[in-house]
């Protein structure tokens, strides 16, 4: 009933559907590699975290090694709380590193940016463990509140 | 006035009696032991004039739509010095909503038409009566293997059709404006997400495939069995199930992309 | 008499308002050749689609070896519809399929014979209808005469209990005419097989049916084997073996008067 040709064609059609699905997952959006990887969760508190937003990536270096899994705020003292999805490969940061929502570019997507700090035994500086707070943070710079800091100072020098 | 609610209710009921009548040559059609020895070739033929002819089609728009995205958003971007996010705009906006819906308007256009037309001429020339005359059923000689063939080509389509859109768009960003080809590629791989973006665009065509070839195949299945009818329905296939698609697209979009 | 396949009892059908069949009986007796004619637009195919199950009546029975057609369950009336086949008035060959494999397709769909017996028996219906050498056209590429014959051998492919023939001699060269003829004779003598043929054609009806029926306004107007027919006294009947155009029989559709109608008056 069916010719060889048309299994044939079909055959191929399937197989350039699945490769095109294929190259969608790990040539488009890297899926093989990093995104279904294994991850662990750190937290950080912030004063302000400007526009940061779930799902932006987070760097050292400029290098990706996760990504904003959660924003919510303390119920207690109203302070923004962020969750950092990391991955599992990078698994050595000190508990002296710190983090700062940085921009990219002059008006690009604000990401967050890991700067590792040192491990030292001897002021027992360990490795942060999956849950860990880390402690160190710095926020993001509010354009708005940068120019009235500006006028402010100004102000002040006349 | 009275007249206006009468011809009101008058269509409602119409309008419940065909996707009564519809939801019941679905189940019917799909709801069945399939048998594997019969059934297989009829999906063959039905995958290659389903799927394999809309091919071609499907490989030139996507590589043109790309090529346009591409430029427009260069031209965009930049203004802002933001030529490197060209990729992501690129795949996102192709995966997202473009994939799915031009490959679903053009799949109802090239693929819909046809199932409707073929099946309205089969119920005029009587070929649907001889079968049930001869105790094959043509819901599940005709119509099923019909269906499953466009549930599983057109995501295929689509998936096809993203992925020759973004290198599309590469030949336009990179080889000729001269965005670096890493930048394309690692930018887009930074933002694009596998479950949100490429999952969330192939449900997208899932839908898509399911609502349009499920019309085309009632259209022609309920077509009035003349010339006439047969071209009726095979506009009506076209006409709705863009406007559904359309529409049914906002709703996915506003369910999947917005927190 | 011998026992009969079909029985109609009471049976009234309407298209609409518009009364098809107003409470008509008849029986088709087994292993017989039954005719049925009547004036175009009666409602001949309609009775066949009837007994077929594809359509239901508003009132009546239609029994088929005892079981009643219109309330039988869709599976029931698909494991009935096994046992009798329809060659239609337009053919309705499938137009993606060879006229080899529109032959052999219910011998492929309802019996488990190994291909090359199926083939050889193709081989045989085709030859029996004089189109072995169209074996592999297109039903596109025949002729109408042609595709009748090949749905004939469709129709007759599984040698089923019952076959409803419309219209079988309808664009027939009087050779193949004869052909038909002769077939369907031999069907019934030779298989015991059951036929109901259709027709406006009255001298291959005269010589081929064991019993007639002739139907005209919603009614059966005259019935008997076919030297009863030809010998009845009724205007009607002897107005359509005659081929009159005047008579008690209407050439025309209903319609309001020509008169009236040409000059505009309200009906
Ligand atoms: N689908 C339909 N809807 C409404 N009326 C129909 C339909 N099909 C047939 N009819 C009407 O039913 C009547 C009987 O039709 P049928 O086809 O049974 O006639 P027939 O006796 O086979 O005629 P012919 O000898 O010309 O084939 C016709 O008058 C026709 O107008
Ligand atoms: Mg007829």
């Amino acid at each position: 009933m069916v010719s060889k040709k048309i299994e044939l064609l079909v055959g191929l059609f399937v197989a350039i559907g699945i490769a095109a699905i294929l190259m969608l997952a790990l040539k488009v959006a890297n899926a093989g590699i990093a995104g279904n990887g294994e991850t662990y969760q750190l937290y950080a508190k912030f004063d302000n975290i400007g526009g940061l937003k779930v799902r932006s990536p987070i760097k050292v270096g400029g290098v990706v090694v996760g990504r904003v899994e959660n924003i919510k705020l303390d119920q207690e003292d109203y302070m923004p709380i962020v969750t950092l999805e990391i991955y599992s490969n990078y698994d050595n940061f000190s508990e002296a590193t710190s983090v700062s929502i940085l921009t990219a570019g002059l008006l690009g997507e604000q990401y967050l940016g890991l700067d590792p700090g040192f491990l030292d035994e001897e002021l027992d500086i360990g490795v942060l463990q999956p849950g860990d707070f880390i402690e160190d943070t710095k926020p993001a710079l509010v354009l708005e509140e940068l120019i009235g800091q500006f006028l402010f100072s100004q102000d002040s020098e006349d | 006035m009275l007249e206006k609610i009468q011809s009101l209710g008058h269509n409602t009921i119409y309008i419940i009696a065909g996707l009564g009548r519809a939801m019941m040559m679905l189940l019917s059609a799909i709801v069945q032991v399939p048998n594997p020895k019969k059934g297989w070739p009829l999906l063959m033929n039905q995958l290659f004039s389903v799927g394999v002819l809309s091919l071609l089609i499907i490989i030139v728009s996507g590589t043109f739509i790309g090529m346009v995205i591409a430029l427009q958003g260069y031209t965009i971007l930049v203004g802002y010095g933001a030529e490197a996010s060209l990729g992501p705009m690129v795949a996102l906006s192709i995966i997202r909503e473009l994939g799915p819906v031009v490959t679903a308007l053009l799949f109802a256009g090239r693929a819909g038409s046809a199932l409707t037309a073929e099946i309205g001429l089969m119920k005029a020339t009587e070929q649907l009566s001889s079968l049930e005359m001869m105790a094959v059923d043509p819901l599940r000689r005709v119509i099923a293997p019909r269906f499953w063939a466009g549930l599983i080509s057109m995501p295929l389509l689509s998936a096809i059709f993203a992925a020759v859109a973004i290198l599309g768009g590469h030949l336009v960003g990179v080889d000729w404006l001269g965005v670096d080809s890493g930048t394309y590629w690692s930018v887009m791989q930074a933002e694009v997400d596998w479950s949100n973006d490429v999952l969330n665009g192939v449900i997208k065509s899932v839908v898509f495939a399911f609502v349009i070839t499920w019309i085309a195949v009632y259209k022609g299945y309920d077509c009035v069995p003349t010339s006439e009818g047969i071209s009726r329905a095979t506009t009506a296939t076209v006409v709705q199930s863009s406007l559904i698609v359309l529409g049914l697209d906002f709703i996915l979009t506003a369910l999947m992309f917005t927190n | 008499m011998s026992e009969n396949l079909v029985e109609i009892k009471n049976l009234s059908f309407y298209r609409e308002e518009r009364c098809i069949y107003d409470d008509i009986s008849l029986n088709i007796p087994k292993g017989k050749v039954t005719a049925i004619m009547g004036p175009s637009g009666i409602g001949k195919t309609t009775l066949l689609r009837l007994i077929g199950g594809q359509l239901k009546p508003d009132s009546g029975q239609i029994l088929f070896a005892g079981q009643d057609i219109p309330s039988l369950s869709r599976s029931k009336l698909y494991t009935l519809r096994k046992k009798m086949s329809m060659l239609f008035q337009s053919g309705a060959l499938f137009t993606d399929m060879s006229v080899f494999e529109n032959v052999a397709f219910p011998m492929r769909e309802h019996s488990r014979l190994p291909e090359n017996l199926i083939e050889k028996m193709v081989m045989m219906k085709l030859e029996a209808v004089g189109l072995r050498g169209a074996m592999h056209l297109k039903p596109g590429e025949l002729s109408g005469g042609m595709a009748r014959r090949a749905a004939l051998a469709r129709a007759i492919a599984l040698d089923p209990e019952l076959i409803l023939y419309d219209e079988p001699f309808a664009g027939q060269d009087p050779i193949s005419m004869g052909v038909v003829v002769r077939l369907i004779r031999d069907l019934s003598d030779a298989l015991g097989l059951t036929s109901v043929v259709v027709s406006h054609d009255v001298p291959e009806v005269m010589s081929i049916a064991d019993y007639i029926y002739i139907v005209a306004e919603q009614k059966i107007i005259g019935q008997g084997t076919p030297e009863q027919i030809s010998e009845m006294k009724s205007e009607l009947v002897q107005q359509f073996i005659q081929g009159e155009a005047d008579g008690p029989v209407p050439f025309h559709y209903p319609a309001q008067s020509y008169k009236s109608q040409l000059l505009g008056e309200d009906p």
